[in-house]
C-alpha cells in the first residue's frame, strides 16, 4: 500500500455525540479510485463516519487526511477548497426543499464554475439524464418520489465530475432496476472520470458488483472489525458477523 | 373460579412460578408481583404446562421476569415452542444500556440555578447568533456573501403582502380597543374629542409596533423556525454547508433582511388602520370624522411615529433572530420541529416586551 496514493487517510478517529461514543479508533485508507463501501447494522455509526470524513461532524479525537492535508485541523476555506471536487448524497436525500430539481442540481454549477447559463442547462439536463430523470427540471422535491429524490440528488452530486463520491444508502429504497441502473452508472461515472468512491449500503448485490474494498463497522464493540474486499471477506473474513452480513445470514435461519 | 382463570403460584421450596389457566384473559395476574416476596438476582423456574392459551403480553412478562433477575437465569418449563422462539428472538440483541444522563438537579436550589445558567446560556447564544447574522448580512449587502435575490424576494412576499390580512384585522381592533378604554373616562368630561389623541398616540408609539411584532412572531418567527429546522432534519442544511455556501448568508440572512425590512411598512399601514378604527368608535360618540383628523393634526408628532419605527426594526431584527436561531440549533426528528416553533414564539415574546420596555425607558429619560 504506497501512502502517496492514499486519498483519504482516517488515523484513530473516535466518534461520539457529547459522551456518547459511536466507535474508536478508526484506522484506515482509502485509494484513488476505490469504490470503498462502509458497512455496518443499523445504527453502528456509518453514517456519522461519513458526516466526519464530510467535516460535518468534528471527531472526539484522531484525525481525517485528506492528501497529504490534515482536514480536521483545516480552515473553512481550505475545507471548502476540498468541498469543490466532491459530490455528496446524503441518507434522507438532502436536496433543498424549495428550489425545483434544475434549481438544485445547478446549484453546485453555480456555486463553483463559471459556466454560462445556457451551459448549465444543458450539464443539468445531461445529469438528469443520466438518472433517468430528464424532462422533471421543474418540479419540487416535494412532487417526486423518495427514489426519485435519491436519484435527483445523485445528479446533483455529480454535477461538476468530482474527485470523490460520498453516498450514504444511494440505492435504498429503489426497486431493483433502478439500484442496477445506480450500479452500473457509479462504475460508469467511476472509469470515465476516475473517480474514488465512498459508501454507505447493505445493499449485498451492488456491494459485489461493484465494491473493491470496504470496512465493518460493528456497533456492540464500537471497533472496525474487518477489512478488505467484500468478495473476498465473504468467504474469509476472520469475523463471523462479517461473513453473516455478507451471506445475509443469521443464527435463526440456520 | 373456573379451571381457565390465568394463574401464577409461587412454590417458595423450589424456587419455582407455576402458571395454569388462559391467559388470553382480559386481566392476568402481574408476574413481578408474584414473585416480589422472594429475593431477586435467584434463578428462576417457571413451569409453563397448565398454561392453555397465551399472547404477546405473556412473553412480554417473562422477558420483563428475565431482566429483572438478570444475570440468574430463568428457567421455562413446558414452553410451546413458539413461546420460547418469540423469547429468543427478544433476547438475541442484548438490552441497551443508555450512558449514565448527568442527571437532573432534584434539588430546589440547584434546579433554579440550572434554570437561571440555561437563561444565561440562551442570552449569549442569542447574542453570538445575532453578531453572526450581523457579519453576514453586511456581507451580503455588500454583495459578497451566497445569498440569493431570489430567497429574499420570496421571503419578503412571505413577510409583507401576505401578512397584510391578519394585520388589518388586528390593528382595527387594537385602534377601537384603545378609543373605548378611553372614552369611558373622556366622556364623563365632556372631552370626548381627545380619543384622537389617545388613539393615534397609542398606536403610532406603541401598539402598532408592538401587536405587528406579536403577531409577526407567531406567523413568521414560528415559520421560519419550523422552515430551518425541518431542512436540519432534511439533511438540507448539510447539504448546503458541503456545497461550500454558507447557511447563514444562504438561509439566515434573506430571512432576516425580508422581515427588517417588511416590518417598518407593516407598522405604518397597522399604525393607519389603528387610527381608523379609533375615528369608528369616536364617530359613535358624536365625534365627526372631520372633527377626528383635524384633532389628529394636532396630536400627532414625528417623534411618536420615527419612535415606532425604530420599534419596529428592533423587534423585526428580535424576531427574525429568534425564529432562525430555534431552527438552526433545533435536532434532527419530527418532535424537534415542534420544539424550535415554540422556543421561537415564545423567546421572540419574551424579547419583544423587554426590548419594547427598554425602548420606552430609554425615550423617557431622553425626553421624546
Ligand atoms: N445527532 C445525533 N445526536 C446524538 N446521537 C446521534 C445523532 N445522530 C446519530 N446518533 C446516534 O449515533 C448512532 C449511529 O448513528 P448513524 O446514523 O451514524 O447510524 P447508521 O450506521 O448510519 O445507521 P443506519 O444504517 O440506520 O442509517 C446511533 O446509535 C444514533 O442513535
Ligand atoms: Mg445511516
Amino acid at each position: 500500500m504506497s501512502v502517496g496514493d492514499a486519498v483519504i487517510s482516517v488515523k484513530d478517529m473516535t466518534m461520539a455525540y457529547g459522551r456518547r461514543v459511536i466507535q474508536r479508533d478508526l484506522t484506515f485508507e482509502v485509494q484513488r479510485g476505490d469504490i470503498f463501501v462502509i458497512m455496518g447494522g443499523s445504527g453502528c455509526g456509518k453514517s456519522s463516519l461519513l458526516k466526519h470524513l464530510l467535516g460535518l461532524l468534528s471527531p472526539a479525537s484522531g484525525d481525517i487526511y485528506y492528501g497529504e492535508q490534515s482536514f480536521t485541523r483545516a480552515s473553512t476555506l481550505e475545507r471548502d477548497r476540498l468541498r469543490q471536487r466532491w459530490g455528496i448524497t446524503y441518507q434522507s436525500g438532502g436536496l433543498i426543499s424549495a428550489m425545483t430539481l434544475a434549481q438544485n442540481v445547478a446549484l453546485p454549477l453555480e456555486q463553483y464554475s463559471d459556466f454560462d447559463a445556457r451551459t448549465i442547462r444543458d450539464i443539468v439536463a445531461l445529469k438528469l439524464a443520466l438518472v433517468g430523470l430528464d424532462g422533471y427540471q421543474t418540479y419540487m422535491p416535494s412532487e417526486i418520489s423518495g427514489g426519485m429524490r435519491k436519484r435527483a440528488a445523485l445528479a446533483r452530486a455529480i454535477a461538476l465530475d468530482p474527485d470523490i463520491l460520498f453516498f450514504d444508502e444511494p440505492s435504498a429504497g429503489l426497486d431493483p432496476i433502478s439500484s442496477r441502473r445506480l450500479d452500473d452508472l457509479i462504475l460508469q461515472i467511476k472509469e470515465s472520470t476516475g473517480a474514488t468512491v465512498v459508501m454507505v449500503t447493505h445493499e449485498l448485490p451492488s456491494i459485489f458488483a461493484i465494491a473493491n474494498n470496504s470496512i465493518y463497522l460493528d456497533a456492540g464493540t464500537q471497533r472496525l472489525i474487518d477489512r478488505g474486499n467484500p468478495a473476498w471477506l465473504r468467504e474469509h473474513s476472520e469475523n463471523a458477523v462479517v461473513r453473516q452480513f455478507l451471506n445475509r445470514a443469521g443464527d435463526a435461519h440456520e | 373460579m373456573t379451571a381457565d382463570t390465568p394463574q401464577a403460584v409461587l412454590q417458595a421450596p423450589q424456587q419455582s412460578l407455576v402458571l395454569s389457566g388462559d391467559w388470553r384473559a382480559a386481566t392476568v395476574p402481574d408476574l413481578a408481583r408474584a414473585i416480589a416476596p422472594y429475593p431477586s438476582s435467584q434463578p428462576l423456574t417457571v413451569d409453563l404446562n397448565g398454561v392453555s392459551a397465551w399472547d404477546s403480553r405473556l412473553t412480554a412478562q417473562l422477558l420483563g421476569l428475565e431482566r429483572r433477575i438478570a444475570p440468574a437465569t430463568l428457567d421455562l418449563i413446558g414452553a410451546e415452542d413458539d413461546q420460547r422462539k418469540l423469547l429468543e428472538l427478544a433476547r438475541s440483541v442484548p438490552l441497551h444500556v443508555p450512558p449514565q444522563q448527568t442527571r437532573r438537579a432534584v434539588l430546589n436550589l440547584d434546579g433554579l440555578r440550572a434554570s437561571l445558567a440555561q437563561l444565561g446560556d440562551g442570552l449569549l447564544d442569542s447574542l453570538a447568533f445575532l453578531g453572526a447574522v450581523l457579519t453576514a448580512s453586511a456581507k451580503s449587502l455588500a454583495g459578497r456573501g451566497g445569498m440569493r435575490q431570489r430567497e429574499l424576494m420570496s421571503a419578503c412576499y412571505l413577510a409583507g403582502p401576505n401578512a397584510l390580512g391578519i394585520i388589518t384585522l388586528t390593528s382595527v381592533l387594537v385602534g377601537m380597543i384603545l378609543a373605548y378604554l378611553g372614552a369611558a373616562q373622556l366622556q364623563q368630561f365632556g372631552a370626548a374629542i381627545y380619543v384622537a389623541d389617545l388613539v393615534a398616540v397609542g398606536m403610532l408609539r406603541e401598539m402598532g409596533a408592538l401587536m405587528t411584532a406579536v403577531v409577526m412572531a407567531g406567523r413568521t418567527g414560528a415559520a421560519y423556525a419550523a422552515q430551518l429546522s425541518t431542512m436540519q432534519g432534511n439533511e438540507e442544511i448539510d447539504a448546503i454547508r458541503t456545497l461550500g455556501i454558507n447557511p447563514m448568508e444562504f438561509l439566515v440572512v434573506p430571512r432576516v433582511l425580508a422581515l427588517v425590512a417588511m416590518m417598518p411598512l407593516l407598522v405604518i399601514f397597522a399604525d393607519a388602520l389603528g387610527i381608523f378604527g379609533g375615528a369608528i368608535v369616536a364617530g359613535g360618540m358624536g365625534v365627526t370624522p372631520l372633527q377626528y383628523m383635524s384633532q389628529l393634526n394636532s396630536a400627532v408628532s414625528t417623534d411618536h411615529f420615527v419612535i415606532g419605527l425604530i420599534k419596529a426594526f428592533v423587534f423585526a431584527v428580535l424576531i427574525a433572530t429568534a425564529g432562525c436561531r430555534a431552527g438552526m440549533n433545533a435536532g434532527r426528528n419530527s418532535a424537534a420541529v415542534g420544539r424550535a416553533t415554540t422556543d421561537a414564539v415564545v423567546t421572540s415574546v419574551i424579547y419583544l416586551i423587554v426590548a419594547d420596555a427598554a425602548i420606552n425607558i430609554l425615550c423617557q429619560q431622553l425626553g421624546y
